[in-house]
């Protein structure tokens, strides 16, 4: 008992405090308070994720139909990684987001409450072992981040992106829910373990499986912005707060990455490949590859022609979904480690460098366009350098994070046999370079056209904790692939 | 051990310790890079007095596991392949930094940072010794240069910074997918270690040289390789980012670039193509000394039409370089010779030809042939070291040119590989090119009447020109004179490589159709 209340911590921890948050919001109506109340919950639910991942290596042991969650909920080591990869993308967007917000619109103590209330369905997502519960947690966190891409609710652009997000993302949903629906019918249960069971029984009416697998990929496929399901992205994440769009960019796609990966790992898994349907395993991986390479590629080209650092950060966003699909296409430990160690670092080098944007905004201006950054260094030689280092880390130039979370995404992938996709990663990089270089160009080759202040404040600690991470990444990832890996190898369901 | 540590990370030291000096204090940043760069460069000198040149293998080896996963480390150590390409980065490193006080004048604290940065990522691919470490320097090489390139360029300097980055990109990340490929094939399927995977290159050469790959795959990850060094070198067909990247760098950048990046390329030609894949290296070896002969032909035709003389000498360069891969694919011990002391000869000499540009440049601020003329009069002293860098390059005998540029095509009309002296012929009047258009350019810049009235109140070279001007003619008639003396230290590696390459080939069934000639005349490689 005493044990699963330990591992359930970080959820308890994340949901009780967006209650507080709104409570406290209307007790005190201090916006300080509020936002050194929300850094605490975070603070506290980091450290009930290591005190949780303490008790997870005997999670295993527990009698599921003993529990309180009925095993609706899985609480291995890895899980415990996604979770703490959500909590730190949330604390450095709200370090980055007080002084953005006020210079931007008004402060208001909902968008604290929603950032928590974000990862609180990101946590929910990665810990589900249900469909319902996996809905749940997508849902919780979809709400909040179309609330969130509409903060600025005085600013077309922002509402436009908030009703085109929540548009598209019920109409996906849609997908999600129905794919869902017959994956139960076919199966006769909404636990992951029952369904495989079936699956390896051979008591699954394969046909309503497999459309109903296809409309849960192609509902997840659309929240991580893969081809040909990434047509919202660019326009919700330039319209959002650059803030936001960072943290959507991040860790809402890891997030929806993890999902796929539940569904993959568990649906389709290569070392017990189903007795009755192994052609359709190798079609569903092969579709799943076609949409990593046309996801980084479309990504990858359509970025090149950005002149708006935004919108290029948003494609590349997408083209990033398409090296983490790959992770997903190799299906091995190699490749599940991988995912880990990108999701990571890709968290660190998007969200910096959507930050470093976000403290150049002005209430009337964005200078996000190439124009306007034109010659930052000369004036800003640390942030310009700082960003560098991000694009640096974004095209995969070693000795930077990225440049290792690639390197371990294609030998993933070689491992499977998928040297063709890696082929394609390889050259989508190559395209990648033009406009990562492009950004750099820009600030250090060009002469300055507009002045620009940057309001640094508070997103001083998270512009430095992407810096330092990125760096550390890329000389030590050593750490992190032990503790990703000794984490993933009590990953049982 | 020590030295070889002290020698790569001094630069990094020195890099760090740039970051910390004020931008308002250019003298200080001056002294301290020029200090590092003199006091790397002492230090290379023990290590080059230390290496035993009798032992063909790794020297000052230096293994410590980095990533366990991947089963990369920090893996380092010299052979007499590397050795004269460290001593030539650690000698070319503070000439550049002295040659730049005058011609570098914003951003300095960047400038001089940058360059040491850019030292220490080069003497690190010549001393890696481990597939992973060795690609993140290559990378790292990238930074800095384009930075350097983009920066303190002339007119078309962003063109140029972009082209030399993507261009170098598409090689690289081929080769990063056959490093994988090779790190798995080992790691799994031959030897089965822990992880699966291996970056030790020389756990990789060892099972390569008992366990071929299949020629079939062999060819293909001999190709990604040869991609990416060929780009570097630049090969013929590849060459077209060079003459952008040189005319555009400041005169430094050039000489870096000139003097030892392009010898990244062919090092790594020696390091992996030939001496991981021999099968296919033996393969492709018409292939690519066709390609080789092409381009140095074609370099030199091309440079003879130059009015640039910056251009003139970038061009120059494809026609030199392709001795050094001609040198290389010639696959006999002379060859191989050639083209490493042809490498440290092109650093030289190319990169004492670029300083004179420079120099130049700094007192016209033009590069046009025309614009010059009689300035032998006003510079004399500048005169006699142009003629001397002009020479060296040509190939005069007594020079250093002539040795390099003699023993490739020794080696390539020994070679049972080529098998035809046709190459020798054709990459021979690369020499008399070479003549042509260097003693052309020389005539319009130095010698006539002066036609230019601004050209005649001229100031010769100063101290810290002749300061950085005497130690390299120092070398290039020393190797002239007296080759044996550097020649000795990649002669016994170099004798392994071939031997190791025959015996293989005589042990093995061999794909390549140019096999029923090895035994006839492998008398010369006892």
């Amino acid at each position: 008992m005493l044990m699963e209340l330990y591992l359930c911590l970080p959820l308890l921890t994340l949901s009780i405090g967006s209650v507080l948050l709104l409570v406290f919001d209307g007790m005190f109506k201090s916006k300080t308070f509020n936002f050194f109340l929300t850094i605490l919950i975070l603070l506290l639910s980091l450290v009930s994720c290591f005190v949780a991942i303490q008790y997870s290596f005997n999670a295993h042991l527990l009698d599921k139909s003993a529990l309180i969650t009925k095993g609706t909920l899985t609480f291995s080591g890895f899980v415990y990684f996604f979770d703490i990869l959500f909590i730190v993308s949330a604390l450095l967007t709200l370090f980055a987001s007080r002084e953005y917000i006020k210079t931007k619109f008004k402060e208001l103590n909902e968008y604290y409450t929603l950032i928590v209330l974000a990862t609180f369905g990101m946590t929910i997502i990665s810990h589900s072992n249900n469909l319902v519960v996996l809905f749940l947690g997508i849902e919780t966190m979809s709400l909040s981040f179309y609330v969130l891409a509409g903060y600025f609710r005085l600013s077309l652009e922002s509402v436009e992106s908030a009703v085109k997000y929540f548009l598209l993302g019920a109409f996906a949903t849609g997908f999600l829910v129905y794919g869902m629906a017959l994956i139960y019918g076919a199966s006769k249960s909404l636990d992951f373990e029952a369904i495989e069971i079936t699956l390896l029984n051979g008591e699954t009416q394969i046909t309503f499986f497999i459309v109903g697998i296809t409309l849960l990929y192609i509902g997840l496929a659309f929240k991580i912005a893969a081809f040909p399901f990434h047509q919202w992205a660019p326009d919700v994440y330039s319209g959002a707060p650059t803030t936001v769009a960072g943290f959507m960019s991040t860790a809402g796609k890891s997030a929806a990455i993890f999902a796929l990966f539940l569904v993959t790992k568990n649906f389709l898994h290569i070392d017990n490949p189903f007795v009755h349907l192994p052609k359709y395993i190798s079609q569903i991986q092969l579709v799943l590859a076609i949409i990593s390479a046309a996801t980084m590629l479309v990504g990858n080209f359509i970025a090149i022609v950005q002149r708006n650092a935004k919108r290029m950060l948003a494609y590349s966003s997408v083209a990033h979904a398409g090296y983490l699909l790959m992770g997903l296409v190799a299906n091995n430990p190699e490749g599940w480690n991988a995912i880990a160690f990108y999701s990571l670092s890709y968290l660190l080098m998007q969200l910096g460098a959507f930050v470093v944007l976000s403290i150049n905004e002005k209430q009337d201006n964005d200078f996000n366009n190439f124009e306007d950054l034109q010659g930052y260094s000369k004036k800003h030689p640390f942030i310009a350098a700082t960003m560098s280092i991000f694009m640096l880390s974004l095209a995969g130039i070693p000795p930077f994070a990225g440049f290792f979370a690639k390197y371990f995404i294609f030998l993933s992938a070689i491992k499977a046999g998928y040297l063709w996709l890696t082929i394609i990663a390889v050259v989508s990089s190559i395209i990648s370079m033009y406009y990562y270089i492009g950004l750099i160009l820009t600030m250090y080759f060009k002469d300055e056209k507009v002045e620009l202040s940057p309001n640094i404040g508070f997103s001083f600690v998270t512009i430095i904790l992407c810096l330092i991470g990125t760096l550390l990444l890329g000389f030590v990832p050593q750490y992190i692939l032990d503790f990703t890996g000794t984490l993933l190898k009590q990953f049982t369901f | 051990m020590e030295l070889l540590l002290s020698t790569l990370f001094l630069p990094l030291l020195g890099f760090i310790f740039l970051l910390f000096i004020n931008r308002e204090k250019v003298s200080y940043l001056k002294f301290f890079s020029l200090l590092f760069s003199i006091g790397t460069f002492v230090v290379s000198i023990f290590l080059f007095l230390k290496f035993d040149f009798n032992n063909p293998n790794f020297q000052f080896k230096i293994e410590q596991i980095w990533i366990p996963i991947l089963d990369a480390g920090f893996r380092v150590g010299i052979d007499g392949v590397s050795i004269l390409l460290v001593m030539l980065t650690t000698f070319i490193s503070p000439i550049t930094i002295l040659s730049s006080f005058s011609s570098i004048e914003t951003r300095q604290k960047e400038y001089y940072s940058l360059i040491l940065l850019l030292q220490f990522a080069m003497t690190g691919v010549f001393v890696a010794l481990d597939t992973f470490l060795f690609y993140i320097f290559w990378e790292l090489v990238l930074i800095p240069m384009y930075f350097i390139i983009g920066l303190w360029g002339s007119k078309n300097r962003i063109y140029a910074a972009v082209k030399f980055f993507i261009y170098t990109v598409v090689g690289s990340l081929f080769m990063l997918v056959a490093i994988i490929w090779l790190g798995i094939y080992v790691g799994s399927n031959i030897l089965q270690t822990p992880y699966g995977f291996t970056s030790n290159l020389i756990l990789i050469r060892e099972v390569l040289a008992v366990n071929s790959i299949p020629f079939t795959v062999e060819k293909w990850l001999f190709l990604a390789f040869a991609l990416s060094f060929c780009i570097k070198v630049p090969l013929f067909p590849l060459h077209t980012w060079l003459p952008d990247a040189h005319t555009e760098a400041p005169t430094p950048g050039s000489v870096i670039l000139a003097g030892i990046l392009l010898k990244l390329g062919t090092y790594g030609l020696i390091r992996f193509n030939v001496e991981l894949f021999t099968n296919s290296a033996i393969f492709y070896a018409p292939f690519f000394s066709i390609l080789a002969v092409i381009g140095i032909i074609y370099g030199a035709l091309v440079s003879a039409v130059q009015t640039d003389v910056k251009r003139l000498v970038a061009f120059s360069s494809v026609s030199h370089l392709g001795f050094v891969v001609l040198g290389i694919f010639s696959m006999t011990v002379e060859g191989m010779q050639g083209a490493i002391i042809q490498m440290v000869n092109h650093g030289l000499s190319t990169g004492m030809l670029f300083l004179a540009v420079g120099i130049l440049y700094e007192r016209r601020h033009t590069r046009e042939m025309a614009e010059y003329g009689g300035i032998a009069r006003p510079m004399p002293a500048f005169s006699v070291f142009f003629a001397l860098a002009m020479l060296a390059s040509v190939g005069l005998p007594g020079l250093n040119g002539f040795v390099g540029e003699f023993l490739t095509l020794l080696g390539a009309f020994k070679s049972p590989i080529l098998n035809s002296w046709l190459y020798t012929i054709f990459a021979a009047t690369g020499v008399i090119f070479a003549a042509v258009y260097l003693l052309t350019m020389f005539q319009k810049v130095v010698f006539g009447p002066i036609t230019n009235p601004v050209n005649k109140n001229l100031k010769d070279i100063n101290f810290r020109e002749w300061s950085y001007l005497v130690p390299i003619v120092i070398f290039i008639v020393w190797i002239g004179v007296y080759p044996k003396f550097f020649l000795n230290y990649s002669e016994k590696t170099v004798k392994s490589i071939i031997n190791k390459t025959y015996e293989l080939k005589i042990a093995k069934p061999n794909p390549s159709p140019y096999f029923k000639d090895i035994s006839v005349t492998n008398s010369f490689t006892k």
